[in-house]
């Protein structure tokens, strides 16, 4: 049984963000030594929150990752990003040009044709944040369940205690309210599984060196395979109430429903897709702001290395009341994004006969 | 823009894993975890149901040890009650006897003593009477010791009787 309690995953995730600055200070620096290019925050920041091929370290310093191409024609290919050298390199035929797999001639020109028929399922920078995340995730509760089934009927300890909490509350303050008594249990697994998901890619991502540094939940091909799952659960248990309230919103005079009928339609595929950009977003914003701090040293480090300094403090205070709030900003979208998938299947499993109100209220939850 | 265009590799490895960690979770993690939940929800509602009925029992049966209690006390106070009225009856009964037999007992005194009495009385009587007649005897023969005396009364006799 291993101890785990809150107050050191917090110390760590402090320590780390103090840490992962110290790396990114040293990042920016090392650009200028090596060519005297003049520093581009855009550049930089759009560096850090994008997916990239290859675990960006510190300086030149890369961890490799696989690259699995599908090509059309000629199947599977699969090689090290260390053959790429960022982009610097090109083997068999591809290389990279801004995070992005092409296939190039002998000349060294884009061959358009031959990119097109590439599907990058290579294991990214994210994706092996996942699949560590999943793992990750795999251990713990699977441990915790073990640890459940052995001390039965006993005070929860170790893990089971920091997990417990949260159990609860996904279960007593998200289920039950918003699915109902009746049928709450049958969507909790998903429900907890991507409530911790989120949570834990977002403190992750809060983490600024490696294991952490990506963007997982900032990405939004992460949040919109998250919003599909939603979508997909609601729309299959989606009953006959509920589609009739969508196709003919019941005590609605026919000549509303013209109007009614297609925003409700645009509502079923609204939801998920402002749950995939709120977290997205959110995510996203939390990142570019505390980098932004960052890179105002620099920026004034450029003008004068004195002002430069003088900035960094302010930078640092800034980056670090982010770090808090990044924190809060990580458990509070991870409980609504599960808070709101609840509601969705909630108003999906919904019987007839409730009080009319109860309708308008989901209606302007979007 | 990248940012917003979902990478095709990631929505792929993103979707199997999050199946899979949803699947193996589902199945190995969440199932035990909430019923082990719930089950313990269960055994401390039932803990807490056992001791409030406990609680009514031992309320219950403080109640009837106060019942019981009372009924001793009850009887008791009646025992004792009753016990006094014995007392009370035997000791009247007892007055009663003892004030018959002094009645009796003073009753034939008092027959024995009207019966001694009455003896006495004519014991007395034939005294008297014996005495008197000695006594005039003695008065008789002294009157009539001469003979003057006794052609004196004779006279005197006589003289109250009428020859008619």
């Amino acid at each position: 049984m291993f101890k785990f309690p809150i107050k050191s995953i917090f110390l760590t995730l402090t320590l780390a963000f103090f840490i992962g600055m110290t790396a990114v200070f040293a990042e920016p620096e090392t650009k200028k030594e090596g060519g005297e290019e003049k520093f581009n925050a855009g550049e930089l920041i759009i560096d850090h929150i994008s997916d990239s091929h290859d675990w960006h370290i510190a300086g030149d310093l890369h961890v490799p990752l696989p690259i699995i191409l599908y090509v059309e024609g000629s199947g599977l290919k699969l090689f090290s990003s260390s053959n790429l050298e960022q982009g610097k390199a090109i083997y068999e035929g591809y290389t990279l040009r801004e995070n992005h797999i092409v296939a190039v001639s002998a000349d060294g020109k884009i061959n358009e044709e031959a990119t097109a028929k590439i599907w990058d399922i290579s294991i990214t920078k994210n994706t092996a944040s996942i699949l560590m995340i999943a793992f990750l995730m795999c251990w713990i509760f699977i441990s915790v369940a073990k640890a459940y089934t052995r001390n039965k009927d006993m005070a929860p300890k170790g893990m089971q205690s920091l997990v417990e909490p949260l159990i609860l509350f996904v279960r007593d303050d998200v289920a039950i309210p918003s699915i109902g008594e009746k049928k709450y249990a049958k969507y909790m697994p998903y429900l907890l599984t991507i409530f911790f998901f989120v949570l834990l890619t977002n403190l992750l991502g809060l983490i600024p060196f490696i294991p952490g540094g990506s963007n997982v939940t900032g990405n939004i091909a992460v949040t919109m395979t998250l919003a599909i799952f939603t979508f997909i659960i609601t729309t299959i248990s989606g009953n006959k109430h509920y589609w009739r309230h969508i196709i003919a919103m019941p005590g609605v005079p026919s000549w509303v429903l013209f109007l009614l009928t297609p925003i409700e339609i645009l509502g079923v595929f609204l939801r998920p897709f402002v749950l995939m950009i709120r977290l997205f977003a959110n995510i996203l914003a939390g990142h570019i702001i505390a980098l932004s701090f960052f890179c105002l040293i620099f920026i004034f480090a450029e003008m004068s290395k004195g002002v430069g300094y003088s900035v960094s403090i302010v930078s640092v205070a800034f980056t670090v009341f982010m770090g808090m709030l990044e924190l809060l900003v990580a458990f509070l979208q991870a409980y609504v994004f599960t808070l709101l998938s609840a509601i969705y299947f909630g108003a999906a499993v919904e019987e007839a006969h409730h009080p009319p109100h109860a309708d308008n209220e989901q209606q302007t939850i979007v | 823009m990248d940012l917003v265009k979902p990478a095709i590799g990631l929505i792929f490895w993103m979707t199997l894993s999050f199946g899979i960690v949803l699947f193996i979770l589902g199945k190995f993690a969440w199932k035990p975890i909430l019923k082990a939940l719930k089950d313990r929800e269960g055994s401390i509602q039932d803990a807490l149901d056992t001791a409030k009925k406990t609680k009514l029992e031992m309320a219950a049966l403080k109640a009837d040890n106060e019942k019981l209690l009372n009924q001793a006390r009850a009887e008791r106070d009646l025992m004792l009650k009753e016990a006094r009225d014995t007392k009370d009856a035997i000791i009247a009964e007892a007055k009663t006897k003892a004030t018959a037999e002094a009645n009796k007992l003073l009753k034939s005194a008092r027959e024995a003593i009207n019966t001694e009495k009455n003896a006495a009385i004519s014991e007395l009587k034939s005294q008297v009477a014996k005495l008197s007649v000695e006594v005039a005897e003695k008065i008789l023969r002294h009157e009539l010791a001469n003979d003057d005396k006794q052609k004196q009364l004779m006279e005197n006799l006589l003289k109250d009787v009428n020859l008619n």
